[in-house]
């Protein structure tokens, strides 16, 4: 099990490699293009490519997140066991609702 | 003269000042064991070959883990008039600079730190090339001398006790990379998870602090390695 996570973070950091470095020139190309926020909404809008690469960002972070903060919570709180596992769950669902909730929300 | 402050009585204990002389090529264990020999019998210290070869005589030096009989005055401090010599951090403190190194020491048999052959005495010899790239590997490791410097100096284990800490995984690794031995995938076990080598922060302290030149942190990467292959064949 521990070796899963420790796969599923290694991994999920090799997609947050990519994802975070097209994101940020992205972001670096709306603003020094001078992009309105109109113009942004108009390109993600229905486009199901910014729709899946965010999607992809998205998941990558669920997943990668807890994983890091599981550690955090052991080493320096001491905080193990069943109740700190069903914390990092319900920490994953907020992070997949509110990520998803801002995707959607450029692409409706 | 120089002035050294050593830590004296267990976990609640204090720094006792001491003044001793300087003398060229003088070792940090030389100053200890003056202070014992000459200024006070009744300190406790551990040291046996005086060579480097034993591990028994590692202290905080400075704040710094350092085998002491091989280190010199002049390259631990930068300032003769103010030493600091405590016992390793990490462990529990027995008396002065003498720590508990069962906990250290068990930590190697839970890593499965022994060597486990399949041959018998009726069996040729395993032939194994020194060219061999397992082998290379096994020999980047094996130097260990069990002095604990690494253990001492590693925030993993400061963080969480039950981590199995740099020497014991370095073990397993150099057992894992050896092809003679038959019990590589319960080693993997025994090795992976939260007190194992996935908690390592590769801040690379053992690595900096090992008096031998090794690298735990490399083999601590090569453990992670072939646990994912494990894992990924459906093995572990």
């Amino acid at each position: 099990m521990h070796s899963f996570l420790w796969l599923a973070q290694r991994a999920s950091a090799a997609l947050l490699a990519l994802c975070v470095v097209v994101h940020l020139a992205t972001m670096v190309y709306a603003v020094r293009g001078g992009l309105s926020a109109a113009e942004i909404l108009a390109r993600t809008q229905g486009s199901l490519a910014w729709l899946a690469f965010y999607s992809v960002f998205v998941l990558a972070i669920v997943v990668h997140v807890p994983i890091g903060l599981r550690a955090v919570l052991h080493e320096w709180l001491k905080w193990r066991g069943a109740s700190r596992d069903m914390f990092l769950l319900l920490f994953a669902a907020v992070i997949a609702w509110a990520g998803m909730r801002a995707v959607l929300g450029v692409f409706l | 003269m120089m002035q050294v402050k050593v830590w004296r009585g267990g976990a609640n204990g204090s720094f006792q000042a001491f003044e001793v002389p300087r003398h060229a090529s003088q070792t940090v264990l030389d100053v200890v064991t003056h202070i014992q020999r000459v200024l006070d019998p009744t300190l406790a210290y551990r040291f046996a070959c005086r060579v480097g070869m034993c591990g028994s005589c590692a202290m905080t030096v400075n704040g710094v883990a350092r085998w002491t009989c091989r280190t010199h005055i002049d390259k631990a401090v930068k300032n003769e008039n103010e030493i600091t010599i405590e016992p390793l951090r990490n462990l529990p403190v027995i008396r002065d600079l003498v720590t508990d190194m069962r906990e250290f020491f068990d930590k190697w048999a839970k890593a499965r730190g022994s060597f486990q052959g399949s041959r018998t005495r009726h069996d040729d010899f395993a032939l194994i090339s020194s060219e061999n790239g397992n082998r290379k590997e096994v020999n980047k490791g094996i130097e260990c001398i069990g002095c604990a410097v690494c253990y001492s100096a590693c925030d993993v284990v400061a963080a969480r006790p039950d981590y199995l800490g740099p020497a014991a995984l370095n073990r397993a690794w150099t057992l894992v990379k050896d092809e003679r031995d038959s019990m590589a995938m319960e080693r993997l076990r025994a090795v992976a998870g939260d007190a194992g080598c996935h908690s390592c922060h590769t801040h690379m302290s053992c690595t900096e602090r090992c008096p031998k030149g090794i690298s735990p942190t490399a083999g601590i990467a090569g453990l992670k390695r072939e646990i994912a292959r494990a894992v990924l064949k459906g093995a572990l």
